[in-house]
């Protein structure tokens, strides 16, 4: 177990539940029962300070809005975040900084601000800096820091790409001083070249600033790249988590081989793999027992009725009985 | 929230932008937008400097000579300078009375779009915005208001108004009576334009960055998404110009709007409807076609701008 000033957030228990019944009208004449969707059900990890810590899963899984939850923007059903403190200058112990990287590029920017009120938001709106001398000088800074020209600050975002745009909303987030960073799939919307920069420049950001990444992906060679700690999340839960190279060299979860399985290789194109067959089920309607079962090519009778739990086993956490079993 | 950067190079400024952009581009190649925005800038000039340009002024009864009385327009035998457009029966020139009256109805047209178009993106932003039991409140009164019909509604205002005003302040206050009745009934259209599109804004990313940032709701409305939501809003207001100006005619018309002494269009074409039967046809034709000019210039302007600002039909 890390030790106690090491941990920048702790997520118990956490879920979210959204209310998705039928307007009451529909609900009283044609009797249709209220409905829950579990998007987050009951998770629960720890992210170290100065780490990446990745989630990744299949669309409608449950990682963004467990990313919501993180930032704030909307509040966890039950279970409970808890961030760690950080030494401002003053000395006291405050609470981090929590930003979020957004994954469309041409939505996360305000289409009618220039670049400078951007990046001037958050300084001007958490009182950062007073003077108009002083917050042009730090975007240009922050300008700099992501890898774009000082004279970027009065374009509008329309003027520039994809990943220049993904670097503008980094520059923002760094804006508010952050100390922990939430990324929504900051790379799926970019050219896989491109991909690589922003990448790279958000891992050499991390070893500058002493950031704190929460990484949202479904691509695991992005993830791979990033992390020092993966969780795989199937339908609202966490089914297997264990640090990054680990859970590539030895996976041990059959949703997470699903996964590794669907890695393309350039050493073996042609490989026969097991297709991921079938889709995320309905999370309104989840299956009985194991969430995976009905995809899942080992699953047993227990695998229908019983829900695994997310246990402890060497080197990670797996939520599975034949791994339970083979333990 | 601008911010001057003085270390770069400096941009083309926003008018010589404009001038180069898209927009002006389109008016441009479009002569029917160029020759109502020509008629309607003419009528708007002539009518705001009525008292300088005008023959005489129609109110002055000083300046009323009863022998020049029922002159028909200059073009005809009995015309007579300097009465272009022919006198009414109290020897009042039509020309002045429809430039003085042109300015009322362009003024309370003007005014009382404004007003619907503040109350009603106010109203669809905080409904957009907040959504559930706000918006479904606001929305109700909106759609409570366009059942009844429009001239109702205004007439029932204006009355309601009239009696709680004493008779000598009543006429001071048509004109406000006048926009305030029409902005009751505009504002719910302006108000479902806004709501529509502040719903989408709101779950756009830059304003959940703006969010968890820490900005305050009514700062997120008024920076973030108003400036986002207000193209359909001003392709509205310049139709609606249209439509505002035509409903203080109608209310004129039927002696609920300006009173006699500070003629509209509206009220100079019921004053001239009595002498229609007389022989009398320009004191009530001229007044119809300046009206109609307005109108149709106003909304050929507004088809205009919808198409040039909607960008799959460029």
């Amino acid at each position: 177990m890390p030790d106690q000033a090491d941990i920048m957030l702790t997520v118990e228990d956490a879920a979210c539940w959204f209310d998705v019944s039928p307007p009451w009208l529909a609900r009283v004449v044609e009797r249709r029962p209220r409905r829950l969707l579990k998007a987050v059900d009951g998770v629960s990890f720890t992210v170290r300070r100065g780490t990446t810590f990745s989630i990744v899963g299949e669309s409608g899984c449950g990682k963004s809005t467990l990313a919501r939850l993180v930032v704030g923007l909307i509040q966890p059903t039950r279970g409970r975040l808890s961030f760690g403190r950080v030494d401002e200058a003053a000395g006291a112990g405050a609470a981090p900084r929590v930003q979020m990287i957004f994954q469309d590029p041409y939505a996360s920017l305000n289409p009618r601000w220039r670049v400078a009120d951007i990046i001037a938001e958050p300084i001007r709106e958490l009182g950062l800096m007073r003077h108009s001398v002083d917050i042009e000088a730090r975007v240009a800074e922050l300008l700099g820091l992501v890898g774009l020209a000082r004279n970027d600050a009065c374009r509008y975002p329309h003027e520039f790409s994809g990943g220049q745009r993904q670097r503008i909303s980094i520059a923002r987030a760094l804006a508010t001083q952050a100390h922990f960073l939430v990324c929504d799939e900051p790379t799926s919307a970019l050219d896989v070249s491109v991909q690589a920069q922003i990448l790279n420049l958000m891992r050499a950001l991390q070893a500058e600033l002493n950031l704190t990444y929460l990484f949202i992906s479904h691509n695991l060679a992005v993830v791979r790249h990033m992390s020092d700690e993966i969780a795989v999340m199937y339908l609202g839960r966490i089914v297997e988590q264990a640090p990054a190279e680990e859970l590539f060299a030895a996976a041990r979860h059959p949703y997470t081989r699903l996964l590794l399985d669907t890695i393309p290789d350039l050493e073996a194109p042609n490989r026969s793999r097991a297709p991921l067959a079938g889709e995320v089920p309905n999370p309104i309607d989840p299956p009985a027992g194991c969430a995976f079962h009905p995809r899942c090519a080992r699953a047993v009778e227990r695998c229908r009725t019983e829900t695994p739990e997310l246990r402890t086993i060497a080197g990670g956490r797996a939520a599975c009985h034949l791994v339970e079993q083979a333990a | 929230m601008a911010v001057d950067v003085q270390a770069v190079a400096p941009r083309p400024s926003r008018l010589a932008r404009f001038l180069k952009g898209d927009i002006a581009w389109s008016f441009r190649k479009s002569p029917v937008a160029v020759g109502a925005a020509v008629v309607l800038i003419v009528i708007a000039v002539t009518a705001f400097a009525a008292p300088l340009i005008s023959p005489q002024n129609p109110y002055d009864l000083k300046q009323l000579f009863l022998d020049k009385a029922e002159l028909p327009p200059i073009l005809s035998k009995d015309g007579e300078w300097p009465y272009l457009l022919g006198t009414d029966p109290q020897g009042r020139d039509v020309l002045s009375a429809i430039l003085y009256g042109s300015r009322i109805s362009l003024a309370i047209g003007l005014l009382s779009v404004a007003l619907a178009m503040t109350i009603g993106v106010t109203v669809g932003l905080v409904a957009g915005f907040f959504g559930g039991r706000v918006d479904n409140l606001l929305m109700r009164i909106g759609d409570t208001v366009l059942s009844i019909p429009t001239l109702l509604v205004a007439i029932l205002v204006s009355a309601v108004f009239r009696e709680l005003l004493p008779q000598n302040m009543r006429e001071g206050f048509s004109a406000a009576i006048l926009v305030l009745s029409i902005a009751l009934t505009g504002w719910v259209q302006y108000a479902r334009t806004v709501r529509a599109s502040t719903m989408v804004e709101r779950r756009k990313e830059y304003v959940l960055a703006a969010r968890i940032i820490g900005v305050k709701p009514s700062r997120i409305m008024r920076r973030h998404i108003l400036p986002n939501t207000l193209t359909p809003v001003l392709v509205a207001a310049t139709l609606n110009l249209g439509l505002a100006i035509l409903s203080e005619a109608t209310l004129s018309f039927l002696g609920v709007g300006m009173p006699v002494t500070q003629p509209s269009l509206g009220t100079l074409i019921r004053i001239g409807n009595q002498y229609l039967f007389s022989g009398l046809w320009w004191v009530v034709v001229f007044p119809a076609v300046q009206l109609a000019l307005i109108v149709l210039s106003v909304n050929l302007l507004g088809d205009w701008l919808r198409d040039a600002l909607n960008p799959k039909l460029r």
